[in-house]
């Protein structure tokens, strides 16, 4: 009863991957088929693959190469030095049981990451849900989808001055608790605070989460529904046993949209922490301010190692590839 | 879906069809077409202006080319990517306007154009607080840090090493100044503030700011610190490791206690700040002071008795400038000197280069309330006409003699920068 229709999703599947079996193709025909066939694929993505060599690989491996040389005021100098590394993991022993910088960064913007996460899940799964199984027209699932790109129609700093008359000393929030009489001081956590990073954070990266799990949910057979439904399910068993595990594919594309996307963050946790809060984007950003570009590769290197590790091990609870 | 798709299609046809109509008349409009021969006097004169928003006007570059016919294409960056773009982009602009203290990374990249003072004709005018280091009438400023005199002249055309005489080669052309000191918001702080260590006073917790960049932050960091009379540094602007440890625990205790609401970047950010009651105490520009007053707010550019930190941005040209864009380049240097201009820049509170000039474009009025520290006789307008004090006002910290002669400190980059910005990483972590 468990994970019946998950059975029968897998079962499909597997007929899928191993099934040709009226294929039409003759035995001494395939292989000529097959090998023009690769061709053609390979062919296919070819212009991906070379934007993506161009673009995204050669790039990473100059960062990489870069994070390697020494440096001086003004200049990279190509000679092989590790100092960007070390001096980034400096006093992480000798400081014990104290963490060292990149230690204490690093946690901060994890759990930053974390709360956004979660959050993002929580409300992005939310809205998808309602998009996909409440909202019955098409027209009206389209309108308010793009309803939930409001957030990108403004930049950064426009965002900050807004936040200011909301959630500052004497914003709205602040002065309509204290009309009501619920507080006496202005709540200062408000605004320049882990809180108000993380509203903004969710406030901007929801609709990552929204679209990939709205497109995994829309492509559920509505049968399977009727049928957990007719094998009498209540609502709650249907979530959590047919939709969730359906959705799961969205889910994780969307956590990973998330979660790269706030572990490089350092404009929106610079603007809405007041410049006070660390993160792992931030100390690149200082590091490139002060041109010292191989330290900042250096750093950059190992912020998409630890990305890369929280990626595979997301990827290692669902193997999206299977599942798209 | 089938409807969609054909929307789609007639839509990028039609913008493809645009967009070839658009070619054609690039094509004409660039002469391509027509086959005119190429006029080398028609060329239109443009100059790429790279600098930060400090004193990029557009009625600058509307009255630039009005008087000389060239055309100014503003660049605008903070003074961090200023830097950077001229490291490793110098062939993106062609005139550079950027502070002195950046010269210590710039100038042994070999990426700008010492100029030559001889082909400047206000050079022996300009004020002897760049070329000296002192007042117009002798007395000497505050030389810590990266002050301009330092770095103002270089051994030869060619050289990377900075002239510690004058020469004729000069790094770059003196433009704008200014003392900075803290904004304050009187209305807020119902007292007299008169010293740096004010910045720290657990009085103003969370209503406290600085700038959000290592090596000026952490030089009005060091104020406080000898305001408070727990160190004497002999030098703010380069201070030995152990001064910049001192000084970042000094930072990191008042942060852990809460002291400071944010740290600002940007012009508008610090405006804001201050004018939302965010901050009632923090470092500031003195054009951001005018903008909050001119909001109708309270806001002081408090003089203090330890004194100001100062700068200096000037011009000079990319390394790939040459041929008739080099004397374009001269050209808008003297005009820039030559008057209006710093009569612009200092009706907003800045300092200009040449003061003579700027005198001559300025009504007495404004001259004695700017530069004398005189009270207004009518009222004081911003350069696009707003009424910025009432008649009788004084401008806060007094006259130019005052303010420039009370010069601590001068925005810098240290010797032991890379060490100061990891210790930054770790305060910001803290």
């Amino acid at each position: 009863m468990n994970s019946s229709p998950l059975d029968a999703i897998s079962a499909l599947a597997v007929q899928k991957k191993h099934g040709k079996p009226f294929s039409g193709v003759t035995e001494i025909g395939r292989p000529m088929v097959q090998d023009r066939k690769s061709l053609v694929a390979w062919v296919q993505a070819a212009p991906m693959m070379l934007i993506f060599a161009l673009f995204f690989l050669l790039p990473l491996v100059f960062v990489t190469i870069v994070s390697a040389w020494d440096y001086n005021e003004y200049e990279m100098i190509p000679a092989f030095s590790l100092r960007g590394y070390t001096d980034t993991f400096e006093g992480c022993i000798a400081d014990l049981p104290d963490l060292c910088t990149i230690l204490k960064t690093y946690l901060k913007t994890l759990k930053l990451c974390l709360m956004t996460w979660s959050l993002t899940l929580l409300i992005g799964f939310t809205v998808a849900y309602f998009l996909a199984f409440h909202v019955r027209s098409k027209t009206w699932q389209i309108a308010l989808t793009l309803l939930c790109t409001i957030p990108f129609w403004t930049s950064n700093v426009i965002r900050m001055i807004a936040w200011i008359p909301l959630l500052g000393r004497n914003g709205l929030v602040n002065k309509g608790l204290e009309g009501v009489g619920l507080i006496d001081q202005p709540l200062e956590w408000l605004l320049f605070s882990e809180f108000s990073v993380v509203l903004a954070l969710v406030h901007l990266f929801t609709f990552f989460m929204v679209v990939p799990i709205f497109n995994s949910m829309i492509r559920i057979d509505k049968k399977l529904i009727e049928a957990a439904y007719d094998a009498g399910a209540t609502g709650w068993q249907t979530l959590v046993n047919v939709i969730i595990p359906l959705a799961k594919p969205g889910i994780v594309i969307g956590s990973i949209f998330v979660i790269t996307i706030v572990m490089g963050d350092f404009v929106t946790i610079g603007v809405m922490g007041g410049q006070q809060i660390a993160s792992a984007g931030k100390i690149i950003e200082a590091r490139l301010n002060a041109l010292q570009f191989p330290a900042a590769a250096a750093n950059a290197v190992i912020l998409l190692g630890i990305t890369i590790l929280i990626i595979s091990a997301l990827t290692r609870i669902v193997d999206i590839r299977k599942e798209l | 879906m089938t409807d969609r798709l054909k929307m789609i299609n007639s839509i990028s046809r039609r913008n493809l069809l645009k967009g070839a109509a658009g070619a054609a008349g690039l094509a004409v409009g660039s002469g391509a077409i027509t086959g005119f021969p190429y006029v080398h006097s028609a060329e239109p004169k443009i100059l790429r202006y790279l600098g930060t928003a400090v004193n990029e006007g557009d009625e600058i570059s509307k009255k630039c080319l009005e008087d000389t016919g060239i055309k100014i294409e503003y660049i605008t960056a903070t003074t961090d990517d200023v830097t950077k773009r001229v490291i490793t982009q110098p062939n993106s602009f062609d005139v550079l306007d950027t502070e002195y203290f950046s010269l210590k990374k710039l100038v042994p990249s070999g990426n700008i154009f010492a100029l030559d003072a001889k082909k400047i004709k206000e050079f022996d005018n300009i004020t002897p607080v760049f070329t000296k280091g002192q007042l117009p009438n002798g007395k000497k400023i505050g030389n810590q840090g990266t002050a301009p005199w330092k770095v103002l002249y270089l051994e030869g055309s060619n050289s990377k090493t900075f002239s510690a005489t004058p020469t004729e080669f000069v790094t770059l052309i003196p433009t704008v100044y200014n003392a900075d000191t803290l904004g304050i918001r009187p209305d807020l702080i119902k007292r007299p503030i008169g010293s740096w260590a004010e910045l720290l006073n657990p009085e103003f917790r969370s209503k406290a700011a600085i700038l959000n960049i290592p090596s000026i932050g952490i030089m009005d960091a060091a104020m406080v610190v000898e305001a408070t009379g727990q160190h004497q540094y002999a030098d703010k602007g380069n201070m030995t490791k152990a001064e910049i440890d001192l000084t970042m625990k000094v930072m990191t205790e008042a942060k852990k206690a809460g002291q400071f609401r944010a740290f600002w970047k940007d012009f508008n950010e610090s405006v804001n700040l201050m004018a939302s009651g965010e901050t009632v105490i923090q470092s500031m520009w003195s054009p951001a002071v005018t903008k909050v007053r001119s909001m109708g707010i309270a806001c002081t550019f408090q003089p203090l008795k330890e004194g100001y930190r100062s700068w200096a941005s000037g011009f000079c040209v990319s390394k790939a400038v040459s041929g008739p864009k080099l004397d374009w380049a001269y050209e808008f240097v003297n005009w820039y000197l030559s008057g209006w201009a710093g009569a612009y820049l200092n009706r907003q509170g800045y300092y200009s280069a040449v003061l003579s000039t700027a005198e001559a474009n300025m009504t007495a009025d404004e001259w004695g309330y700017w530069m004398e520290g005189k009270a207004a006789v009518g009222d004081i307008k911003a350069p696009d006409g707003t009424i910025l004090e009432k008649a009788g006002a004084k401008r806060d910290g007094g006259s130019y003699d005052d303010r420039m002669g009370a010069v601590a400190c001068w925005n810098a980059v240290m010797d032991e920068n890379d060490y100061m910005v990891r210790k930054w990483n770790e305060f910001i972590a803290a």
